[in-house]
């Protein structure tokens, strides 16, 4: 198993958000978890990647404990794709996206000409290797998510941990991004995603773990997860469920009165 | 190699041979400048007088020109030169540094309060009547000193962001100093030392010898080291704690080197001249405009340009008027107008 997350409990400092928490994935695997906000989604991915202490229990990446292992150690089998955010100085998307290598390099290292290989062919993965000599700061929301995923595939992880890749994107944008995230698992790297649309989860993820008040709600496979009864708990709402004519996931939207 | 790869290389390649001239071409002016600064001044010296001095002292030419020539350029003016390089270059570098650091272009090498710890020191040492050589002891100290605390208190505090709990240290500490230098001023004697304190808190190069140089150099370098080994590191050290700590950085013991170096290098330069303001913190952004963010380039072109700027800078200060101008005045009155006029017309790209 390439992650295991066993009886964790996670916050920070005195502080804990969430308990009892284990769930496992394997290579090729699309997990995705659904949790409301202040659910404490992206505490438990930052415990996951080692960034902060788990408070209880293990995380073992490929058998190993992450608190045990490095941080390159982490970043060369995990790799993070932080939400698309504003980079202080104007570095160009190859510049960026090399930034990726610094788990495969030495510390006095600088990337050479394999890296910026690496970075271009990540690039070319995404289909925005047209960007490679655009600025990072210049460029819209959604094509800075592409080059952040780009950045992270250019350090030949594994595994990519993405904490809610669709939230500032549009429509065409978000299918764009959960499209990657398909064939990103058919060529045998594992996904773990988080989201507010719990149809991203039936759309794309093979199997969803919930958060509700702290625990577990739910760990299953997509369609048999994501229910009516599991989003009412979840986020208070009553929500249909329902399988159209032509697409291959069930839709799902929220009962307004 | 597929299609979009090989132009890629292509492309590197060209980058390549541009970079190589552009840094043979800022070479050429540093070195021009330089034997125009050992020209010009109070006391003009020939080119070919200027040729025969430094030939008979480091080729052992037999010497052709009267002492007094040979005195102005490698007693008085060389010391200058070569200290206006050094400093120049290593406040720009710390600059650049702190700037990724603490991901903001507005941070300037004294965040941290070396300046402030250095010149209580420095101020410390004019008040108590010691001679030169103990005020920059006290300078140098007070510098690392100020900046220890800081960093002590950061780790003490231990708040969520680790950045942000340095650089408010850093002013809480700097306040405090500030006010230990304010009071210090108000105690000193109003005809002699309190000129000196003024003096020394505005920067100059004109009582600096090649020894000061020879002190503080192997300090400059131990600093500087690190800072130009891990440049390329600095890049996600820039991106913040957390994003660089999931890249694979250990930004546990990247920071604190990184600090300690830019540190050493910024007290090693305000010991020698006092506090220099506005190079380090002007210097990175005019860099970064020409070359672009990445330190790869970024740290070179700083250290190239702070070294022509302080050198620029110190001529106009011994030649422009009938008295010389302290160089912290200078720097200001220079590089902000010239900030100012790269900021509307070059490419806007600041941070």
């Amino acid at each position: 198993m390439l992650l295991r997350v066993e009886d964790v409990a996670y916050g920070y400092g005195e502080r804990i958000v969430g308990s009892g928490v284990s769930f496992d994935l394997a290579a090729g695997e699309v997990l995705c978890l659904l949790g409301p906000n202040g659910g404490g989604k992206t505490t438990l991915f930052k415990t996951m990647l080692g960034l902060l202490p788990a408070r209880a229990g293990r995380i073992r990446l490929d058998g190993s404990d992450v608190s045990r292992l490095s941080r390159s150690g982490i970043a060369r089998a995990m790799a993070a794709v932080p939400q698309a955010h504003a980079a202080y100085f104007p570095f160009t998307v190859r510049e960026m996206v090399v930034m990726g290598r610094a788990s495969r390099l030495g510390p006095f290292a600088a990337p050479g000409h394999a890296d910026f290989s690496s970075a271009e062919r990540a690039l070319a993965t995404l289909g925005i290797g047209h960007l490679a000599g655009a600025v990072y700061t210049e460029i819209s929301g959604g094509e800075r998510q592409l080059v952040l995923i780009a950045r992270a595939l250019a350090g030949e992880p594994r595994l990519l941990v993405m904490d809610e890749p669709t939230a500032s994107l549009d429509f065409g944008n978000q299918a764009r991004v959960l499209g990657q995230i398909r064939r990103l698992a058919r060529a045998g790297i594992a996904v773990l995603f988080s989201t507010h649309d719990p149809g991203h989860a039936l759309l794309c993820a093979d199997r969803v773990i919930a958060l509700h008040d702290g625990r577990l709600a739910a760990c299953g496979p997509a369609a048999e997860t994501v229910t009516p009864a599991l989003l009412r708990q979840i986020y208070g709402v009553d929500v249909v469920v329902a399988a159209v004519p032509g697409i291959a996931a069930p839709i799902c939207a929220p009962v307004i009165d | 190699m597929n299609r979009e790869t090989a132009v890629a290389a292509g492309a590197t390649r060209t980058n390549r041979r541009i970079r190589v001239s552009a840094a043979l071409l800022a070479g050429a002016a540093l070195l021009m400048l330089s034997v125009l600064a050992l020209a010009v001044g109070k006391y003009p010296v020939s080119l070919a007088d200027l040729a025969n001095v430094l030939g008979h002292r480091l080729l052992g030419l037999p010497a052709r020109v009267p002492a007094p020539v040979e005195t102005v350029v490698m007693q008085v003016r060389l010391p200058r030169v070569v200290a206006a390089l050094v400093i120049g270059g290593a406040l720009s570098a710390a600059g650049a540094t702190y700037q990724g650091l603490f991901r903001n272009p507005l941070v300037s090498p004294d965040i941290l309060g070396v300046s402030a710890g250095a010149g209580l020191g420095a101020v410390l040492g004019i008040y108590l009547g010691l001679p030169v050589a103990p005020i920059q002891a006290l300078a140098f100290l007070g510098g690392l000193g100020a900046v220890a605390i800081v960093y002590g208190v950061g780790l003490a505090v231990r708040r969520h962001d680790p950045v942000l709990t340095l650089v408010l240290a850093g002013v809480a500490v700097g306040a405090v100093l500030g006010a230990g230098i304010s009071l210090l001023k108000v105690l000193a004697d109003p005809y002699n030392q309190l000129p000196a304190i003024t003096f020394w808190l505005l920067g100059s190069l004109s009582s600096v010898t090649l020894g000061d140089v020879g002190a503080v150099l192997p300090m400059m370098l131990l600093g500087l080291a690190p800072l130009v080994l891990l440049r390329w590191r600095m890049n996600l050290m820039s991106l913040g704690d957390e994003e660089a700590r999931a890249l694979g950085v250990e930004t546990r013991i990247l920071r604190p080197v990184l600090i300690a170096g830019a540190t050493l290098v910024t007290a090693a330069a305000v010991s020698m001249t006092g506090v220099i303001g506005w190079i380090g913190l002007i210097v990175p952004h005019i860099a970064r405009l020409l070359v672009g963010p990445d330190y790869r380039r970024l740290l070179p072109a700083s250290l190239t340009l702070g070294a022509f700027y302080l050198l620029a800078v110190d001529l106009i200060a011994r030649t422009a008027g009938t008295i010389e101008v302290p160089l912290g005045i200078l720097t200001a009155l220079v590089g902000a107008p010239f900030f100012l006029w790269l900021l509307a017309a070059g490419r806007g790209r600041v941070g």
